[in-house]
């Protein structure tokens, strides 16, 4: 019986995906259409940009590869830069491996693994309880192949539109990782509070000399792992936290 | 020396599909330790929040557009709005304070 009902489910997860992937697709398009411009600057051609990003989706990532191919950096350089500012996906691969069910098996998990980014990672931590990876095959599918839409025709299009409807349709990002956090700070207090020092010490972090100087993904990690490590150790959740809360989360 | 574009970008994409793919393969039980348990609950809401400020304050060049934006979007999203309601808040609020501090 848990079989038979195991297809359905899949298929609603996926359907599921593609629909909250849609803000995210709006998001993507806007941010890699700056991208491709990038790209295009580095010296690659339409079909070399669209490969690297239907194979990175990485927003930072690919920037900071493009910066290296322009300034015809060493292989090593282009890896070493890649893990540090990457670097931040590997912790959101280990919460997701504790979202997934024991029975997900090794190709599952890798292409759970290989679309990990902040806005599917973000996405799929508010699922109540376990993951079901369709949901992430969905939400991959919908928002990645406008990553690589955008970032062809920032390469093809260049400046053509105007700045500002850049910058709006970027912040679209933003807005959906507000969508993600508050609900949970208005729910549990401690996590309204830890929002708003995340964000104060991001200030803090980007204006203060030398610190400042850091890539924006090795300051994401320094203050990740500081204020999560603090906030386990000061206010230690008791209950598994997705069984406790499986109640309220039901309005995405 | 001459790099290949295509070896550029597979060392990028190869770097970055091990950083993301280890943890998720080879972790396959669920971690008992309170404290890192916790410690996973806790950070996306941090990566989350650290990743949208000061980043939205910069992405125009009037402040205040974004400040205006980010305020909004949290008002919004505290208030219930959902992921697509929360995004089209901020990117309107901030098109169109751009438009009027021109």
């Amino acid at each position: 019986m848990k079989t038979e009902s195991k297809i359905p489910e899949a298929r609603k997860w996926f359907l599921k995906g593609l629909r909250d992937g849609i803000p995210i697709a709006a998001g993507y398009f806007a941010v890699s259409f700056a991208l491709g411009i990038t790209a295009r600057n580095a010296g690659l051609t339409w079909y070399q940009a669209t490969i690297a990003s239907l194979l990175c989706n990485a927003s930072a990532g690919e920037y900071a590869g493009f910066e290296v191919i322009a300034s015809h950096g060493s292989y090593i350089t282009m890896a070493l830069i890649t893990a540090i500012i990457s670097a931040r996906y590997m912790l959101m691969s280990v919460t997701l491996s504790q979202k997934l069910s024991p029975e997900v098996n090794t190709p599952q998990r890798l292409f759970v693994g290989f679309w990990v980014t902040d806005e599917i990672f973000g996405a799929s931590s508010t699922v109540p309880g376990k993951l079901n990876p369709h949901y992430n095959y969905g939400l991959a599918i919908c928002s990645l192949s406008f990553w690589a839409l955008g970032t062809c025709l920032g390469v093809v299009l260049g400046n053509i539109l105007p700045a500002n409807v850049v910058t709006a349709l970027g912040v679209l990002l933003y807005g959906m990782f507000l969508a993600i956090i508050m609900p949970e700070g208005r729910k549990n207090k401690k996590v309204g509070v830890i929002i708003i020092i995340s964000m104060a010490v991001s200030f803090a972090f980007s204006r203060l000399p030398y610190i400042s100087d850091l890539s924006e993904g090795t300051r994401i990690i320094i203050i990740t792992l500081l204020i999560a490590g603090a906030a386990a150790f000061i206010f230690p959740v008791e209950e598994k936290p997705e069984s406790a809360d499986s109640g309220g989360e039901d309005e995405i | 020396m001459k790099h290949n574009v295509y070896i550029y970008i597979l060392v990028m994409c190869l770097t970055s599909f091990l950083l993301r793919a280890m943890p998720l393969t080879l972790i396959r039980k669920e971690i008992k330790n309170k404290y890192f348990r916790s410690f996973l609950y806790y950070v996306p809401y941090v990566t989350l929040a650290v990743m949208t400020f000061p980043a939205i304050m910069d992405a125009s060049e009037h402040r205040i557009a974004g400040i205006a934006s980010l305020i909004a979007g949290m008002a919004a999203a505290y208030l219930g709005a959902g992921l697509f309601p929360t995004a089209i808040i901020c990117s309107v609020i901030i098109f169109v304070f751009e438009l009027f501090l021109r």
